[in-house]
């Protein structure tokens, strides 16, 4: 049996720049890119898990996550471009109007 | 519940037969008045014309009918001369089984008579006093009403049918008392009749409660042979709650306040209300309550007491006013006093407050369609101090007056003579402090009448500029001329102690009582103090020159009548303001409570709503922070449970 643990860690390490980068940074196309990084975080846990497990249970999941996740850069990029045009901003904090 | 054989049967038990033959009208009697009512409230405008003429046509044929069964009972065995005749099934609901039922015995045959006779009498003087009314017909219809309800409530079988009717007499007179309802003195009055009247009626129907929850029925007919085995103190207690109701229908002290100020009604009303109708009711139900009242000497005491404080209450109110209607409407309370007592001292007394009730309508209703034709002829001025020496261009009216004037001061042969004479007699042997009560209020009496009498009929011309007295139409003066014979020879039915033993069957026969003084030193012990007044008010009042307006330096006990007793100012200090201070108190504790907890608590979402909604700020990356934030927790959460 393989040891998982460095994937794990790597994994989490990997999840925490992301989540970071999400709350920290304010250009859309980081924030996103750190979204990408966590998700992808996620995979590799999933698979780690997986092949400590001895089944392809995590990997089949892995792969729906890739799915959304295409998805999600798709609708996403189309999002941030809108904004981009109407605002001449890519800054995720200019684009508070909808607030209480 | 109680069984027959545990009633001890110290009162006469009704034991009706179901009607039949003639009998079988009976219904009629409330029906044709009530068709009549119908007719002329629903017929609307159609009806204008001959509206009146139906009216009056449906109480004579009610009078008709009422004696048509009457001569039928005379045929009857004593014991025998009790009817019910069950119309349908009024209300059945598990236990409480109320039947429309009609009980037609002695006493409510008297009654019938008086209701329908006189009833009719003042139909027909109607026709002429509101001849120029443009709603002469609703008029009509609420006398019909009036008349309906009154039937309804003496020929009821039980309690129940009874509140209907004392509840219907109630409507008509408040329709009535409030006819002339552009007047807003007309409107007030009304509407204190009506309100003082549920003070007494909330006391009907308890007693009615109290009754079916004691003996699982409301008919005279079943709790007459039960009432014995109940127990002193409910009996007491539903004596004295249906003294309350009958203090609120007749006037009696402490509910005495709105009678006077019923004379805002046209004079017709009065006189129903006086003689007919209405303050009568509270009589009948405490004879008819006889089985009640009987086994609960303390409720009879109490009607005692009242009945002796209203009897010199009201004549004393009768010797100030310049209102004549006012001044007979203190009388009324007076009277109604006496038949009260008459009927406090049980057994002894029923039939004799039975006697003066009927009596009192003839004389009653005489004198007020009188005072009616009076202001008929004077502009409608009701103020005594305007009148004087009438007794020339009125001769009828006088002639009329004063038979009912010499009925009931009480002048040896005229029929209140009888009848108040009987009830101080039996006053008098049952208890010599209210027999000497009775017989100062009969003093009072004869100063009062005397008073009124020399006021309208005789002295000097006092009449303003434009006033031209004349005799009323034949329409109102027969029905004058009517009640006056009657008001004269209504003695007639002491004959032989006739009235005794006709209403012996319902009320029982009183063991005979010795009273201290020889009967005839007691009538002329009567009518000497009768004379008393009389002399006081032919030289206090016949004599002197009158003032055109009453003289404002007179004593206490002058001001306190004029002011009806203070009747007003008692029920304002006791019951008004405290009422209303309770209201304002009520209402302010709703405002602030009750509203307030609605309203703060509503006050205080919306302001913790605008607190927390600040976390809405708009910035996605806030929300990113909340949602790692719940994460951590939830993480957090799962591990303590795990770990745990």
């Amino acid at each position: 049996m393989t040891d998982v643990t460095p994937y794990v860690v790597l994994s989490a390490i990997l999840f925490s720049i992301g989540a970071v980068g999400v709350l920290t940074r304010r250009n859309a196309i980081v924030v996103f890119m750190c979204v990408e990084l966590m998700l992808n975080a996620c995979n590799l846990a999933l698979v780690a898990f997986a092949k400590q497990h001895g089944n392809l249970d995590g990997q089949v999941a892995a792969f729906f996550v890739m799915v959304v996740a295409a998805a999600e850069v798709v609708v996403g990029l189309a999002i941030i471009m809108t904004i981009f045009r109407t605002r001449r901003s890519a800054s995720v904090d200019d684009a508070s109007l909808l607030k209480y | 519940m109680y069984s027959l054989s545990e009633a001890a049967h110290q009162v006469p038990v009704i034991e009706p037969s179901a009607a039949d033959g003639t009998f079988s009208l009976l219904w009629l009697v409330i029906g044709l008045p009530l068709l009549g009512a119908a007719v002329l409230l629903l017929g609307g405008r159609a009806t204008d014309r001959w509206g009146h003429w139906l009216g009056t046509l449906m109480s004579a044929a009610s009078f008709v009918v009422s004696l048509l069964l009457f001569v039928e009972l005379l045929g009857r065995e004593a014991g025998d001369r009790s009817v019910t005749q069950h119309l349908y099934d009024w209300i059945a609901v598990g236990d409480l089984q109320v039947g429309m039922d009609l009980l037609y015995d002695p006493l409510s045959a008297l009654f019938l008579l008086l209701i329908t006779g006189v009833g009719t009498l003042i139909h027909v003087y109607s026709i002429g006093y509101m001849e120029h009314d443009p709603r002469r017909r609703r008029f009509f219809a609420y006398l019909n009403l009036f008349v309906a309800a009154m039937l309804m409530l003496v020929l009821a079988e039980n309690y129940l049918g009874l509140f209907l009717g004392w509840e219907g007499v109630g409507l008509a007179s408040y329709l009535l008392i409030g006819f002339w309802q552009h007047k807003p003195s007309a409107a007030a009055a009304a509407k204190k009749a009506f309100v003082i009247n549920r003070v007494g009626d909330i006391g009907m129907a308890l007693a009615i409660a109290l009754l079916f929850t004691t003996f699982g029925t409301t008919s005279f007919t079943a709790i007459s042979q039960v009432s014995g085995a109940a127990e002193q103190d409910t009996l007491t207690a539903v004596g004295l709650l249906l003294l309350l109701a009958a203090c609120g229908k007749s006037a009696q002290v402490p509910l005495q306040a709105w009678l006077l100020d019923a004379m805002e009604g046209p004079t017709p009303v009065s006189a129903l209300i006086h003689a007919a109708t209405m303050v009568t009711a509270g009589v009948y139900l405490v004879v008819r309550s006889n089985f009640i009242f009987e086994l609960a000497p303390t409720a009879q005491t109490v009607v005692v007491i009242v009945a002796t404080v209203t009897l010199l209450w009201g004549a004393v109110i009768g010797c100030a006013k310049d209102d004549i209607k006012k001044a007979l409407a203190g009388s009324t309370m007076s009277q109604i006093g006496y038949m009260m007592l008459g009927a406090g001292l049980g057994v002894a007394g029923y039939a004799f407050a039975i006697f003066h009730l009927i009596t009192h309508g003839f004389f009653k209703a005489n004198m007020f369609l009188g005072a009616g034709s009076v202001m008929h002829g004077m502009n409608d001025d009701v103020d005594m101090r305007r009148y004087g020496a009438l007794r020339h261009a009125m001769p009828v009216t006088f002639l009329t007056f004063a038979m009912g004037y010499l009925a009931i001061i009480g002048f040896p042969g005229f029929s209140g003579f009888w009848s108040k004479d009987k009830i101080i007699e039996t006053a008098l042997a049952e208890n010599w402090v209210v027999g000497v009560l009775a017989l100062l209020g009969a003093g009072i009496t004869g100063f009062y009448m005397t008073r009124l009498m020399l006021l309208t009929f005789f002295t000097t011309r006092r009449w303003k500029e434009d006033v031209h007295p004349h005799e009323s139409p034949g329409v109102m003066t027969v029905p004058l001329v009517v009640l006056a014979a009657l008001s004269v020879l209504g003695g007639v039915l002491l004959l032989g102690d006739w009235i005794v033993e006709w209403l012996a069957p319902v009320v029982g026969e009183a063991p005979h009582h010795e009273p201290p003084l020889p009967i005839i030193v007691i009538t002329l012990l009567t009518v000497a103090t009768v004379a008393v007044g009389v002399a006081a008010a032919w030289f206090l009042v016949g004599k002197r020159e009158v003032p055109l307006t009453a003289p404002q330096d007179v004593s206490f006990a002058t001001r306190a009548a004029r002011a009806d007793m203070y009747g007003d100012a008692i029920n304002d200090v006791l019951v008004a303001r405290p009422g209303a201070a309770t209201v304002r108190g009520l209402t302010a504790g709703d405002r602030s409570v009750v509203d307030g907890l609605f309203t703060g608590g509503s006050a205080g979402v919306k302001a913790t709503g605008n607190v927390l909604r600040r976390l809405q700020n708009g910035f996605v990356r806030s929300y990113a922070l909340s949602v790692l934030g719940g994460v951590l927790l939830v993480v957090l959460a799962l591990l303590a449970v795990n770990l745990a």
